[in-house]
């Protein structure tokens, strides 16, 4: 049975004990999924029911559990999806007894910013919405735009946390569809923060501040990711204490993402929502990752792989393995 | 009016002598998005980018993201406490190049609303009508209609003229360049451009023409106004189409008609600025009042504001014809739409609101 047949019985098996079942359904053309919530069995047909399949499932939907707190809440998660669901729950942000997790081998999906760069860059029609018709075949994905058809590599167009993905498999689920994929032989480099830091701190500068200088503070960013939890107490909304000033300042709009970037440091799963989520393209993820790294190495955690565990910002060893004390 | 032809090789030339008079805002690709950049006379010149429709709206030309309305210092002349208030000095005329029909359609939903239209004409905006008397708006036509577009919906077209000061079409080798306006015309008014030949106006009609005919036909949403009246009171659905909802900010920031702010005093020491910034209904903190209440603190409860306001609220107050549907306060542009993490669509909200979802829809 394919994937998404399984995944629709998993569905419809679900959806009389809980709430409603989150998911992605067709949004408003071949390339945009949207989140769907399936509350009714007829609901159910509309999943995954765009030409990109699980390909287009980009966003997080562990996102809504919060807001649904004391529901009982189904969710399909992709590997990361799951790591976050971990990690609400590890913060006691949601409690596990009133999510029901659907699991399968997530495959990668689509970066739209990505596939946004290369039609600017070679082809005629030069947005994702000029494109009328998809068609994904195996590792290749065809678009018709302007009467032309353009042919992708999937690899190419796929989000850049899909590679590296250590975990396909969701982490945690009640319920699985399909055959694990294999991710043993996956490693993460970190060659993309590497790559920054081989640049001098000068020119690092003058990256961030070319970049944050079309942010418009819509906080998509902020709103999108799971984990981000002061929500309308929000450090750049405060205007007593006031933190970040209601100037167009490019340096304190920088500033947000780096308050962002530490509240979410030893929490952050690298779902890469932040980024996905903003409308101008802003790469904060590399931002996020940076500390995530710093986390991995010193207090080798990675956010979101169990729940038992306490983030390690969250609590203090009175003896930590890789700090070394001053000696005085 | 004058019709002017401009080739592509001269065009970076002919903005940045246009920066020599106005502030210039032109299209530019950054990352993966295309934005409003201001085009520095002192730089090389750049080509603007003309062949993505912009992330963004234009609105920030006429109303900034973020702006000082005045300065204040406190002093104690004779040793009572006082305050000194500085006015900001006047901006610079500002000329926007390429943006499409439909930003230029949004600053109409602006104008009445900063004209005092509230208030019968008592109060008005004057930081926003200085600039928008001085500004010049240099549309272009737009080549193909992008999957999120729908201006014909609310009487827009991509080669609309209206609040155009100049209409611009691309040919293959330059673009035409038609004065709508007396502002228009003086601005094309250049050594650098020529006068159009008569093929070039009769390519740029045919341009414009296949434009019109690439654009689907449109939905028809009047009586939208008394539809989501109709919708106020029903939680379920507002809170099925606001279930995906992030409550972010980016279909407001980029909207070309949402023209909402916060005021915030800034101060540093004795010395402070009265700041003017973009706000966002669809933020919890829009409608927080002092007192902990927060009449609209659930996400549908926003959503339905966003939407009622620009397909009931506002045309319920800017009627249009007699007889007619007000002036809805939605230019058709789509960015709401295209930047919404979610998908949220827009047109899907009104046309069930009506009862008539478009075919297609999901
Ligand atoms: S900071 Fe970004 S990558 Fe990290 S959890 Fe939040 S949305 Fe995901
Ligand atoms: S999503 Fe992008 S534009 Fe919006 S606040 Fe975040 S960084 Fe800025
Ligand atoms: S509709 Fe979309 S863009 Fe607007 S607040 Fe909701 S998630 Fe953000
Ligand atoms: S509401 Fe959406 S479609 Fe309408 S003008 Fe604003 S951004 Fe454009």
């Amino acid at each position: 049975m394919a994937l998404r047949e399984q995944l629709k019985k998993m569905i419809l098996e679900v959806l009389p004990g809980v709430d409603c079942v989150i998911g992605w359904g067709a949004g408003y053309d071949a390339l945009h999924a949207a989140p769907l919530f399936m509350r009714a069995p007829e609901d159910v047909e509309r999943f995954l029911s765009g030409p990109l399949g699980a390909f287009g499932a980009v966003q997080n939907p562990a996102l809504f559990l919060p807001e649904l707190a004391g529901k009982k809440i189904g969710l399909v998660v992709k590997g990361c999806d799951s790591r976050s669901v971990v990690q609400l729950a590890a913060e006691n942000l949601i409690k596990r007894e009133e999510v029901v997790i659907i699991g399968f081998p997530c495959e990668g999906v689509i970066d739209l910013h990505k596939l946004r760069n290369k039609l600017a860059a070679h082809f005629v029609v030069n947005e994702p919405g000029g494109v009328t018709a998809v068609n994904l075949a195996g590792d290749h994905l065809a678009l018709t735009a302007g009467g032309q058809e353009y042919t992708f590599k999937r690899d190419e167009i796929m989000a850049d946390k899909c590679p590296r993905c250590r975990e396909p498999n969701a982490v945690i689920s009640d319920c699985f569809a399909g055959i694990e994929r294999r991710a043993d032989n996956i490693a993460d480099d970190y060659e993309d923060i590497a790559a920054l830091e081989r640049m001098s701190l000068e020119d690092r500068f003058r990256f961030w501040e070319q970049e944050m200088s079309r942010c418009v503070r819509c906080y998509a960013c902020r709103n999108a990711c799971p984990l981000c939890v002061c929500r309308d107490h929000c450090a750049g909304a405060s205007r007593d204490p006031h933190w970040l000033t209601q100037a167009d300042s490019t340096r304190d709009k920088f500033m947000f993402q780096l308050i962002h970037t530490l509240h979410l440091a030893g929490r952050c799963t690298g779902c890469g929502e932040c980024q996905r989520a903003c409308p101008l393209g802003i790469p904060v993820l590399l931002l996020k990752r940076s500390l995530g790294r710093a986390v991995e190495e010193m207090f080798d955690y990675r956010a979101g792989l169990d729940t038992e565990a306490k983030p390690p910002l969250l609590t203090f060893r009175v003896e930590e393995r890789k700090i070394k004390e001053r000696e005085w | 009016m004058d019709a002017k032809f401009i080739s592509r090789g001269q065009l970076p030339e002919w903005l940045r002598s246009l920066a020599a008079r106005f502030a210039v805002l032109a299209p530019a690709r950054a990352g993966s998005s295309v934005i409003y950049r201001p085009v520095d006379p002192e730089a090389p010149p750049r080509q603007p980018e003309l062949a993505v429709k912009p992330t963004e709206s234009a609105k920030r030309a006429l109303f900034p993201l973020s702006e000082a309305l005045l300065t204040f210092v406190k002093n104690q002349p004779d040793g009572k406490p006082g305050l000194e208030l500085r006015e900001t000095p006047p901006p610079r005329p500002c000329l926007v190049f390429g943006l499409p029909s439909c930003d230029a359609r949004g600053f109409l939903v602006f104008d009445p609303v900063y004209a005092g239209s509230g208030t019968a004409g008592k109060f008005q905006d004057n930081y926003y009508l200085r600039r928008r008397e001085q500004a010049v708006l240099i549309v272009k036509t737009c080549p193909r209609p992008l999957s999120t577009c729908f201006c014909n919906w609310v009487g827009g077209g991509p080669a609309s003229t209206e609040g155009a000061d100049v209409l611009a079409t691309e040919l293959k080798d330059g673009l035409v360049l038609e004065a709508l306006t007396g502002k228009g015309a003086r601005v094309l008014d250049s050594a650098l451009l020529r006068p159009a030949a008569d093929e070039q106006l009769t390519a740029a009609a045919q341009s414009r023409a296949a434009s019109e005919a690439a654009m689907p036909p449109p939905v028809d949403i009047s009586g939208c106004a008394r539809a989501l009246r109709g919708k106020f009171d029903s939680a379920g659905f507002w809170q099925g189409h606001s279930a995906g909802c992030l409550s972010c900010g980016a279909c407001t920031c980029l909207c070309p008609t949402c023209y909402c702010f916060d005021l915030s005093d800034e101060e540093r020491g004795s010395r402070g600025v009265r700041l003017r910034s973009w706000d966002s209904c669809m933020l919890p903190l829009f409608t927080q009042e002092t007192g902990g209440h927060n009449p609209r603190a659930a996400k549908a409860a926003r959503l339905r504001n966003r939407i009622s306001h620009k397909f009931s609220f506002y045309p319920d107050l800017h009627p249009s014809l007699p007889g007619q549907d007000g002036h809805i306060a939605c230019c058709g542009c789509g960015r709401c739409i295209r930047s919404c993490p979610s998908a949220v669509d827009i047109r899907r909200i009104v046309t069930e609101a009506l009862g008539t979802a478009a075919e297609g829809a999901e």
